[in-house]
C-alpha cells in the first residue's frame, strides 16, 4: 500500500524560521528520506510555497472561479493531489480547469511547489 | 526546536493578530502592549505545561484582555480582585467562539490599524518603523537599538516620543471605507519599505545586526499579503522584497565591502526567495492592474533570473523603467533607466539622459558614481575622475566611498598603462 503523508504546520512560524534554522529542520529531514529512499520506499516529496502564493479554481461556478489564495473552506476534505510541469500560474491553472471539467464540485488549489524531489534520495 | 523555543516563535507569530485586538479594545497602545506582555508570561507558564492551546493568537487575545480588564477594575475601585486563574480554566469553551469571529473581515482591519498607527504621519519615519518593530514584531528595545546603531536610552525615548504622539492624535478606529482601506494600505506598505532599505542598505560591519531588519520586513509584508490576498500591488511588493532580499549573501564580501550586481557570485542567491518571488508576480499580473511595485518586482525578477550581467535582458528593463517613469516621475528611476539605456543603446544616450537631472540630483551619491562610470566608458577620463571625487564626497558609508575608490584606482592604472584615451573636451 502506498501512503501519503501530509505535513501541517504554522506558516507564519516557519515562514519566520531563520535560513540556519530552517537549513538544519531540512538536513534532519534529509537523514530519514534518506533512509527510507535506500529501503526503496521513497516516493515524490514536495515543499510547498506558503499559501500566499496560492490561487485556488472553485467548480462550484460556471465558468469556474478563480480566487487568490490557499483552500480555506471545512466543508471539503482533501481528497489527493497531482504534481504538473509548467511554464507559469495560467498554464497551471488551465490544467486546473480541465481537472475540474472531468471531476466536477469542490475546488483545487494551485500552489507552487518550492522544494523537490522525484523520490530519489536527497542530495 | 527546544520547547521554549517553539513558545517564543508562537507567540512571537501571534503577536500582531493579538496586539491588533487588544488595541481594538482598548484603544490604547501601552494598555494593549502590557496586555499582550501579561498573557505572554502566562503562557509561559501554562503552555508547557497543558500544551500548547489551538490557536495561540485567540488564547493570547482573551487572557490579555481579562488581565487588562482586571487591572482596570483595580484601578477603579483600588481593590484587589482574585486572581484569574478561574477565568482561565474555562478558556477552550471561549476559544472556538473566538476563532470564529477572528476569521470576520473586520479582523484583518484590526491588523491594518494596527500597523497604520505606527505610520502617523506626525511621526519622522524612524519612529514609524522603530515603533512597528516594537509594538508589531515585538523586538526589544535593546535589539531595535542595535539595528539603528544608536543606544538603548536613545531609542527608548524616541519609542516612548513616538507612542505619546499617538495618543494626543488619538487612534482611528472606524471601519475603513475601501479607498481608505486601500489608502491605509499603501501607507502601511511604504512604511514596511523603509523598514526593509534600513536594513538593506547596511554598511559592512553591521550588515549582520541589520539583515534581521529586512527578515522582519519581509514577515510583515507577507502578513499583510495574508490579509489581502488579492491586492497585485500586495502581491507585487511582496516579491520585490523577495528578490532584493536573495541577493543579501552576495551583496557583501568577506571584508564587508559592497559587491556591485555585476561582480555577485550568482551561486549564493536564495533561489527559494527568487522562485517565490515570481510565482507572487506571475499572480499578481493575472489581474492586469499593474502598479509601481509590481514593475519594480518585474525588473527585479529580470535581473534575478538572468545567468550574468551581460545576460540580462536589458531592453526589458528599459522597458520597464520606461513604465515606471510614466506611472511614477522620479529622477532616481530616470537614472536607473540611465543603466539600462546604457547597455541597449550605449554610454553616450546614457549620459544625454542623465545631463538634464544635474540640478535635482545635484547632492546624490549615486548619480555621481553612475556619471563617473559612463564618462569612463565613453574615455572622458578627467570628468569622469571628477564625478567619482563627488560621490566620494557624497557617500553615506565607507564602503560606498571605499568602492568609488576602486574604480579611480582603475582609472588611474588605465592611464598609467597607456590606455588612456585622447583627452575630449570636459
Amino acid at each position: 500500500m502506498k501512503y501519503a503523508i501530509l505535513c501541517y504546520h504554522a506558516e507564519n512560524v516557519v515562514c519566520a524560521w531563520s535560513k540556519e534554522h530552517d537549513d538544519e529542520v531540512m538536513a534532519k529531514l534529509s537523514v530519514v528520506l534518506e533512509r527510507r529512499a535506500k529501503a526503496g520506499q521513497l516516493g515524490p516529496v514536495a515543499r510547498l510555497m506558503p499559501t500566499t502564493a496560492a490561487t485556488t479554481v472553485r467548480k462550484d461556478n460556471e465558468p469556474a472561479l478563480v480566487l487568490d489564495g490557499p483552500f480555506a473552506e471545512t466543508k471539503e476534505q482533501l481528497l489527493g493531489f497531482y504534481v504538473f510541469d509548467c511554464a507559469n500560474l495560467e498554464e497551471a491553472l488551465d490544467i486546473a480547469r480541465e481537472l475540474s471539467e472531468a471531476n466536477p464540485g469542490g475546488a483545487h488549489e494551485v500552489r507552487p511547489v518550492g522544494y523537490f524531489l522525484d523520490g530519489s534520495a536527497p542530495t | 526546536m527546544t520547547d521554549l523555543a517553539w513558545l517564543d516563535a508562537a507567540v512571537t507569530g501571534a503577536r500582531p493578530q493579538a496586539m491588533a485586538a487588544l488595541l481594538r479594545y482598548f484603544r490604547d497602545l501601552d494598555r494593549a502592549e502590557e496586555a499582550f506582555q501579561e498573557a505572554s508570561l502566562k503562557a509561559l507558564k501554562t503552555w508547557p505545561q497543558n500544551g500548547p492551546p489551538r490557536d495561540p493568537a485567540a488564547w493570547l487575545i482573551m487572557v490579555g484582555r481579562n488581565v487588562a480588564l482586571d487591572a482596570i477594575r483595580r484601578e477603579r475601585k483600588s481593590e484587589a480582585l482574585p486572581e484569574d486563574e478561574a477565568a482561565l480554566s474555562d478558556l477552550d469553551d471561549a476559544e472556538g467562539a473566538l476563532v470564529d469571529r477572528l476569521d470576520d473581515a473586520h479582523y484583518r482591519d484590526d491588523i491594518l490599524r494596527l500597523l497604520f498607527t505606527c505610520c502617523h504621519p506626525d511621526l519622522p519615519s524612524t519612529q514609524q518603523i522603530a515603533l512597528a518593530l516594537r509594538v508589531v514584531s515585538g523586538l526589544t528595545v535593546a535589539e531595535i537599538a542595535k539595528a539603528f546603531l544608536v543606544s538603548e536610552a536613545a531609542m527608548e525615548q524616541r519609542i516612548t516620543r513616538a507612542k505619546r504622539r499617538i495618543a494626543e492624535a488619538g487612534v482611528a478606529f472606524g471601519t475603513p471605507g475601501p479607498v481608505e482601506r486601500s489608502e491605509r494600505l499603501g501607507t502601511v506598505a511604504a512604511m514596511i519599505y523603509l523598514l526593509f532599505n534600513e536594513g538593506y542598505s547596511a554598511s559592512g560591519g553591521e550588515a549582520h545586526v541589520r539583515k534581521p531588519l529586512c527578515e522582519e520586513a519581509i514577515r510583515l509584508a507577507r502578513l499583510l499579503l495574508r490579509l489581502f490576498p488579492a491586492e497585485p500591488e500586495i502581491l507585487g511588493f511582496t516579491a520585490l522584497l523577495l528578490f532584493q532580499h536573495a541577493r543579501a549573501d552576495a551583496r557583501l564580501d568577506a571584508d564587508g565591502a559592497i559587491v556591485l550586481l555585476e561582480d555577485q557570485d550568482r551561486a549564493l542567491w536564495n533561489r527559494g526567495m527568487i522562485s517565490e518571488g515570481e510565482a507572487l508576480l506571475d499572480k499578481a499580473m493575472r489581474h492586469r492592474r499593474p502598479g509601481p511595485y509590481q514593475v519594480q518586482a518585474a525588473i527585479a525578477a529580470l535581473h534575478s533570473t538572468a545567468g550574468s550581467y551581460a545576460d540580462t535582458n536589458w531592453a526589458g528593463i528599459d522597458a520597464l523603467y520606461a513604465t515606471l517613469e510614466h506611472m511614477q516621475p522620479s529622477p532616481v528611476v530616470t537614472l536607473n533607466r540611465a543603466v539600462a539605456v546604457s547597455k541597449v543603446e550605449g554610454p553616450e544616450a546614457a549620459l544625454a539622459m542623465i545631463e538634464p537631472l544635474a540640478s535635482k540630483l545635484g547632492g546624490y551619491f549615486h548619480f555621481f558614481g553612475l556619471k563617473g562610470a559612463l564618462l569612463a566608458q565613453v574615455g572622458r577620463v578627467d570628468a569622469a575622475r571628477e564625478a567619482y571625487d563627488r560621490a566620494i564626497a557624497l557617500a553615506h558609508t565607507t564602503q560606498e566611498a571605499a568602492h568609488i575608490r576602486l574604480h579611480l584606482d582603475r582609472l588611474a592604472q588605465d592611464a598609467g598603462q597607456g590606455k588612456r584615451p585622447r583627452r575630449k573636451a570636459p
